[in-house]
């Protein structure tokens, strides 16, 4: 049957059986997938097409894309399809696509949500974005230029994603005659770089997008192909990937208490089935008990499948909160705190190794830090690179450590259970998507010697409470020269202390370090650490550090008891810091002669809360060390 | 095995969005525009908590221009769902007399609705707000995140989003910062009918044709729902069988007329019309980019 008998015959039906149509309607199959590829690939010219021809558009959309093609159009009065969906200002006045957006159709076989991703490379993660909700990915190639670093970058990321199918819709055949040599070309180049990959199912297909070429209908100019149009494919592939032996795992998500005789647990089933009577174990805990009913608003259910939302009760009062998973009994899934996971970085601050962020998997966000890179992955090559940081839209390889246990799969067997985002614990923002491959077990042999002498008793013994006085400022700001003489003063009152100096560390200790961020970040986690044993020998700690960044003053405070971390700000105006330059280096820094220094070409982020803050501007060093020991005087250096 | 249909997946979907928010946030409430994308809204809720009661308010940010059978069905709803319900009029435009016959359309829906939207934010200190909007209605709205950041000013920075990955929502915000999250994002406007008929979902009469008294301003049908409404001399507002495909305030949503009586006969005709749902409002009708400033103000 042709389209157009297609949506004739619809529209009778519409008008003549409207409930056999929803039913339909209802009983359709579902696709999600995402479209991608390099810049001006006709990405928005295919999706607008997909919605022109399947009748989407209505007639007052349909004017305002005439007005705008004539107006703002690149296809010359022509209907410019990439209008449609390019939604944001920018991208109109740009012709390009910021954003991920996501849009709806139907067939008669299926409905249809399209994720339309970016091509450009500072938008690769919106592509990731788009990435890690569909099933199958078009990845447009320019039949004018062939696989590109684009079409190798996407392709490996929505591969990394987990999407299994690829179709490459080989576009814009109308500019090259629709020649079947440049097709057969492309597809060996690309079936040769995709054997790295592991894509289940590689679907070619020439087309043009702006022409209608293989999109609904059959082109009629490419008598050579005889495969499916783009929109067959779409229609017919088999993303199904469930099995009779998922087992069962449900994140609880929401914990449902209305009243002292009713406690649910409420959550989505990532995998598998479960039914009354079934024995099950919540998982870190490893408690174990039978469900007793699956409620919803609808009645009781005799049994849910994955994907759906549902309310479980236990034939036990068992202990079990949002961020446990309830699971199958005879097939549990890991608990860790370390584990080895792939992740894409898409900030522009990099990852800094040994920066606490905030880890958030699907129900339970948790501080961590990345304590080993282990490689990058070049996306052109798919080598490994060794590398310090990640930058913006890079993926590495990475051993990962929690503040506390998680329950995870590996994702590419279980993605709801193996997937994770990085937040910054200071602006809130999503810096890094991940994915689990296998939990570390080192964790688990590594133990506290517990000791009879403990921190209290050290510290009774010498009169005082121990704390860290954590001196951060610009350089030659005068923490070491205030450092020192509080120190001094300390001695002299009898206080058991020592100062640790950032040269000094930096002479032995640190000496294998320099001075890029990712460099200054464990410079001071390892002093954090040194701290953090001596607060335990029961010591008053002095530190002098510049210190730059919130994010590690705040790991060291966080590495401390309540009350053993005290913030103190050596707040010098730059201009006096560089007038004064007792070292020189401020001279050096504007000459060029040192690059990433603090306060010129690497910033310093002030604190905004210290506990002591110093303006020393204008007090002389003598009074700014008395009024650091005024200020601990009562807590800290009576016993 | 059970194959989950569209319709189901897109609940689950929705109740998995509203379980997160209730499960992480402090403070958040749920909009409720009385339209019918607010009623599948509050039936999806009524869903995700059950047997618990919805673990956040409802709020009306109401303009005093809403159609009256509106405000007699919430009234009518709330009492009977025992819901908790918070009612906020912008109290200053009231006391300036604005409306949309005096000020026009723009200045009565930015004072009424968006400024009158943040000050009842404001006021509450809400981090969350869920709204009923849909990726389908517009094009700014089909590039917005689920979770959607809002800084302390309400504003909306389009070009600035939060990656949203999997069913992973990033929700941490600053003091002062807010939410807004639209559980309804991957819905179109045929699955919320379907689900309305599927579900017997209580509907506000005024989307089902009936005899109403129109008259015909700016080409548009408007309903003349009370005696606010200016008429030309000798002007008559006529009898006309109409319905309505949105609803909001009655001098600015304009009627369709119909015959369609039944959900189906809507669906039908919806399907077989021609013109997009939002051209009934006359806000979309400035620039291109109405919509995306708007929501970069504060409007939802």
């Amino acid at each position: 049957m042709t389209r157009k008998s297609y949506e004739v015959q619809q529209s009778e039906q519409i008008a003549n059986d409207i409930e056999g149509y929803l039913y339909e309607q209802e009983h359709k199959s579902f696709l999600r997938f995402i479209t991608c590829g390099s810049v001006d690939d006709g990405k928005s010219t295919l999706i607008g097409r997909l919605l022109y021809d399947s009748k989407l558009i209505f007639e007052d959309q349909l004017a305002s894309l005439e007005n705008d093609s004539k107006k703002v159009g690149t296809q010359g009065g022509d209907m410019d399809f990439a209008l449609l969906v390019d939604g944001l200002a920018a991208e109109r006045e740009q012709g390009i696509t910021i954003d991920v957006a996501y849009r709806f159709f139907a067939t008669d076989k299926r409905k249809f949500i399209v994720a339309d991703t970016p091509g450009h490379e500072q938008y690769t993660r919106n592509m990731a974005t788009g990435a890690s909700s569909a099933d199958v990915a078009v990845i447009l190639i320019d039949a004018r230029r062939g696989v590109l670093t684009q079409t190798r970058r996407h392709s490996y990321i929505v591969n990394l994603l987990g999407i299994r199918h690829a179709v490459v819709a080989i576009n814009k055949m109308d500019l090259v005659d629709y020649a079947q040599e440049t097709f057969q070309g492309i597809e060996q180049e690309y079936r040769e770089f995709a054997s790295n990959l592991n894509f289940e199912s590689i679907t070619f297909v020439p087309m043009s997008a702006l022409k209608g070429d293989n999109i609904m209908d059959a082109s009629t100019n490419m008598d050579w192909y005889d495969g499916p149009t783009l929109m067959a494919v779409l229609e017919n592939i088999d993303v199904s990937k469930e099995t009779s032996d998922d087992v069962f795992r449900m994140p609880v998500q929401w914990v449902n208490r209305p009243n002292l005789d009713f406690r649910g647990f409420s959550g989505t089933i990532a995998s598998g089935t479960i039914k009354p009577g079934d024995k099950v174990i919540a998982l870190p805990s490893a408690k174990t008990s039978v469900v007793k009913s699956i409620v919803t608003y609808d009645g009781e259910m005799t049994v849910a499948v994955a994907d759906q939302a549902v309310t479980i009760t236990l034939e036990d009062e068992i202990d079990i909160s949002r961020g446990d998973v309830l699971a199958e009994f005879d097939h549990r899934p890991e608990a860790t705190d370390q584990f080895h996971a792939s992740i894409i970085w898409m900030h522009d601050q990099p990852l800094l190794p040994g920066r606490p962020y905030l880890i958030k998997t699907t129900n339970k966000t948790v501080a961590g830090e990345v304590t080993e890179l282990k490689h990058k992955v070049n996306i052109n090559s798919l080598e490994h690179e060794a590398g310090k940081t990640l930058e913006l839209n890079e993926v590495g390889v990475c051993n990962l450590s929690l503040d506390e246990t998680i329950v995870f799969e590996p994702y590419a067997d279980n993605p709801a259970l193996g997937s994770f985002i990085m937040i910054d614990k200071i602006t809130n923002v999503t810096v890094a998507a991940g994915m689990i491959d296998f939990g570390l077990r080192r964790a688990t042999n590594v133990h506290w010697q517990a000791v009879d002498v403990h921190k209290e008793a050290r510290a009774t013994q010498k009169k005082q409470k121990p704390v860290v006085l954590w001196f951060t400022g610009l350089s030659a700001s005068g923490k070491s020269t205030i450092a020192n003489l509080v120190e001094k003063k300390l001695h002299s009152l009898g206080k058991h202390t020592y100062l640790l100096d950032g040269d000094n560390v930096r002479h032995g200790l640190n000496k294998d370090l320099g001075f890029i961020d990712a460099d200054r970040v464990e410079n001071i986690r390892r002093v954090g650490e040194v701290a953090k044993l001596m607060v335990d020998a029961g010591l008053i700690v002095l530190t002098a550090f510049i210190s730059p960044f919130c994010a590690e003053r705040r790991m060291v405070r966080d590495m401390m008891e309540d009350h053993e971390f005290l913030e103190v700000f050596v707040d010098t105006p730059i201009e006096i810091c560089e007038q004064r330059d007792p070292k020189g280096l401020y001279k050096k820094a504007r000459s060029g002669e040192i690059k990433n220094f603090t306060g010129f070409d690497s910033p310093y982020e002030r604190p905004e809360r210290a506990d002591i803050h110093l303006h020393t501007g204008n007090m002389t060093a003598e009074a700014a060390a008395e009024a650091v020991i005024a200020k601990i005087e009562e807590t800290y250096l009576t016993s | 095995m059970t194959t989950l249909t569209h319709l189901q997946r897109l609940e689950a979907e929705s109740i998995h969005i509203m379980r997160e928010v209730a499960a992480t946030c402090d403070n958040p409430v749920m909009l409720y525009s009385i339209g019918k994308d607010s009623s599948v809204m509050l039936h999806l809720a009524m869903k995700a908590f059950h047997p618990s009661k919805l673990p956040f308010p409802l709020m009306h940010v109401d303009t005093t221009w809403k159609f009256r059978e509106m405000i007699e069905f919430r009234e009518k709803f709330v009492a009977e769902n025992g819901l908790d319900l918070h009612v906020h009029i912008n109290q200053d435009g009231v006391d300036q007399g604005i409306g949309p016959f005096s000020h026009g359309s723009a200045i009565h829906t930015d004072v009424m609705k968006t400024q009158g939207l943040k000050q009842a934010l404001d006021k509450y200190g809400f981090d969350a707000a869920f709204g009923g909007a849909r990726r389908d209605e517009e094009k700014s709205r089909a590039k917005e995140r689920i979770f959607s950041f809002r800084s302390a000013q309400h504003r909306w920075d389009p070009k600035n989003q939060r990656p949203e990955l999997w069913n992973i929502y990033n929700n941490r915000i600053q003091k002062g910062e807010s939410m807004r999250v639209f559980p309804l994002s991957n819905w179109t406007e045929l699955d919320i009918w379907q689900y309305i008929h599927l579900e017997n979902i209580p509907i506000v009469p005024l989307y089902l044709a009936k005899e109403r008294p129109v008259v015909e301003l700016d080409g548009m049908l408007v309903m003349v729902d009370d005696d606010r409404m200016p008429l030309l001399d000798g002007e008559k507002p006529e009898m006309k069988m109409v319905r309505f495909r949105t609803l909001g305030c009655y001098p600015l949503t304009g009627a369709v007329e119909s015959t369609a009586t039944t959900l189906p006969e809507i669906i039908q005709e919806m399907l077989l019309t021609k013109t997009s749902e939002r051209q009934g409002r006359a806000i979309d009708k400035d620039a291109h980019a109405s919509m995306e400033q708007k929501k970069q103000e504060g409007y939802f």
